[in-house]
């Protein structure tokens, strides 16, 4: 039982040190998207301290923290004390625990207590989606904690805005969810990778339908721009963090931060093949050194990759209207996801009869079928669902004669 | 203003085709903007080491400089016209009789704020012989709010320092498109056919 307690110790240890160190710098990396996108250069002085070494203002994140750390921490008065606390902690934390099943890797060609060491906190653990499922929601509560805690009203409205934003995401992001775990049989996560990385067709080719749903729901979830109601500085100053000070609003920006990183995570594994990659690095479970290390780079390259796409997209598209976010997940995704979720259920019974009998592989012709289902359900959603982006008041002529009259 | 103001232009929002609805377009449109600015040259100065480059040095709004004549004595005959004009109050003269035959009085003492200045050019303009003029220096700073009182002094440095790349004239007489006159001299054009987008001069009045 040891050998396996400090296993896992060790790459608790490896993990929590890789993400705060990832987190802080995605926050440099946000900043000079953002700023490169806005035609300026963005950070570039920070660099080692008390010399003139700037290093392209590599040492920011440093900085940054340091900077939070001996931030004057304002606890307002008028806040409910004990949730006002809690509230961050519990974001932090259930943000943290996500990346217990989620793997940064294969395997080292190690003998560990089990076999070769796997590069996941909790290797083998049989309910991993659900754990994914239910500790990603606890996020909730430290939104809407957070803001009732806060006593604020621009806390109160994010905090109930992003309650409900979350709580309508859930369920296209667990259909995605389930359409993967109905196609690979397992809810195991290494297990998901394995099969992609066996048949070397990635979930997305073969239900890119799920793939968009998933990808939207994670994206709101995670409360990255196109869906970010929770905070919109611009008119709600931050949101439900808008009290929040000091270390406490550091706890609340990285986990923004680890959402991120475990929406891009979540994609990249369950979709685009996690550490796999065509004629690079293999597929089996034995591995290589330079196989191990390579695994963990492509499947750091595609996060990475991925996470640069959100940071794009902040800048590119509009923040949805309440409405039309709600819209959005029930009038659309929803339905979508269901679509998905069926066409994977009926594919796992009748798809390999089905293929033979169209003479095509199976991968290739639940592809086709892929596809297929994405192209005539978007445009099904296209035509019936209607797509209200205009909500200015107008009131009609006689209407107002009739208001003044009264 | 009622919605049935007449004034009130509603405007429709277009109508979407097809493949609008599909909200795809609309996306890579969205996308392709940003990327293409991700790419584009940035347009930050770095600031200490690289300046900032003024298009027309002559009419940037600077630091002030007191400009000297031919003599290399302070132009100013301490007439008060740019402590009148100053919006801000900003400028302290003390006159004294000229120990030059060629005018009754010269500043003692000219003490420009620097905190206070607006650099509106007010002063620039009242002057009646173009011994105040504002540079294109626009970086000033200093340790203390005393540093920041330029004296006559250190007005007369800044000219010493400028006058190369910013001779005196007066910028608020130029002409569009033409660097002004020197001051004193006679108006480029008779009087009465200059044009009409001329400013008055202060100084053609002048005997």
């Amino acid at each position: 039982m040891r050998p396996l307690l400090i296993e896992a110790l060790v790459k608790i240890a490896i993990l929590i040190a890789g993400l705060m160190t990832a987190a802080a710098y995605l926050v440099l990396w946000e900043r000079w998207i953002a700023a490169w996108i806005q035609d300026r250069r963005g950070p570039n002085r920070v660099g080692i301290p008390l010399t003139n070494i700037r290093l392209f203002g590599l040492g920011q994140p440093l900085a940054d923290g340091v900077k939070f750390i001996f931030k004057e921490e304002i606890t307002p008065k008028h806040v409910d004390r004990f949730l006002f606390f809690v509230a961050p902690l519990a974001i932090f934390i259930a943000a943290m625990l996500a990346f217990a099943v989620i793997p940064f890797g294969s395997v080292l060609p190690v003998e560990g207590s089990h076999g070769p060491i796997q590069l996941v906190v909790a290797p083998g653990l049989d309910v991993g989606l659900l754990y994914l499922a239910a500790v990603g929601s606890i996020a909730v509560y430290g939104v809407i904690l957070g803001g009732w805690a806060s006593n604020n009203k621009y806390g109160f409205l994010g905090g109930l805005r992003s309650g409900a934003q979350l709580i309508a995401y859930e369920l296209p992001m667990g259909l995605g969810l389930l359409g993967v775990a109905v196609a690979t049989g397992s809810l195991r996560l290494e297990e998901v990778i394995r099969q992609q990385a066996q048949t070397g067709m990635w979930n997305v080719f073969l239900q890119p339908l799920g793939f968009v749903v998933f990808c939207v729901a994670v994206t709101a979830e995670a409360g990255r721009l196109p869906f970010d109601l929770v905070e919109a500085e611009q008119e709600l100053v931050g949101g439900y963090h808008t009290e929040y000070s000091g270390i406490k609003l550091m706890m609340y920006l990285v986990s923004e931060v680890l959402h991120m990183m475990t929406a891009a995570a979540l994609i990249v594994i369950l979709f685009l093949g996690g550490w796999h990659f065509w004629g690079l690095t293999g597929c089996s479970q034995e591995v290589t050194w330079l196989q191990a290390i390579l695994r963990v780079l492509v499947l750091g390259g595609k996060v990475l990759a991925l996470i640069t796409f959100f940071m794009l997209i902040r800048w590119s598209w509009p923040r949805f209207r309440f409405d039309q976010l709600m819209g959005l997940a029930w009038n659309v995704m929803l339905p979508l996801g269901m679509v998905n979720l069926a066409l994977a259920a009926v594919w796992l019974e009748y798809g390999p009869r089905l293929s033979a009998w169209v003479g095509l592989g199976s991968g290739t012709a639940q592809a086709i079928l892929g596809w297929a289902a994405l192209l005539v359900s978007w445009l099904i959603v296209t035509l019936i669902v209607p797509t209200s982006t205009d909500n200015r008041a107008r009131l009609e002529a006689q209407d107002l004669d009739r208001l003044v009259s009264h | 203003m009622k919605p049935d103001d007449p004034h009130i232009q509603w405007q429709q929002e277009p109508k979407l085709g097809l493949l609008g609805k599909t909200y795809v377009p609309l996306f890579v449109e969205g996308l392709t903007t940003t990327v293409k600015h991700l790419l584009s040259p940035k347009l930050t100065v770095e600031s200490p080491e690289e300046r900032h480059e003024i298009s027309e040095p002559l009419r940037y709004r600077g630091v002030h400089r007191l400009n000297r004549d031919e003599q290399g004595r302070v132009k100013c005959v301490a007439c008060f016209l740019c402590a009148t004009a100053c919006p801000a109050h900003c400028i302290d003269i003390v006159a004294a009789e000229s120990p030059w035959p060629d005018r009754q009085k010269y500043p003692q003492s000219f003490t420009i704020d620097e905190l206070r200045c607006i650099f509106c050019g007010m002063c620039e303009e009242a002057c009646p012989v173009d011994a105040i003029e504002l540079t294109s220096l626009y970086d000033l700073s200093g340790k203390s709010r005393e540093e920041m009182l330029f004296d006559k002094e250190k007005l007369l440095s800044i000219y010493d320092q400028t006058q190369a790349q910013e001779p005196a004239e007066n910028p608020s007489q130029n002409h569009p498109g033409q660097v002004g006159r020197p001051s004193g001299a006679e108006p480029p054009t008779g009087s009465g056919t200059g044009s009409k987008t001329d400013r008055p001069s202060r100084t053609e009045g002048a005997p």
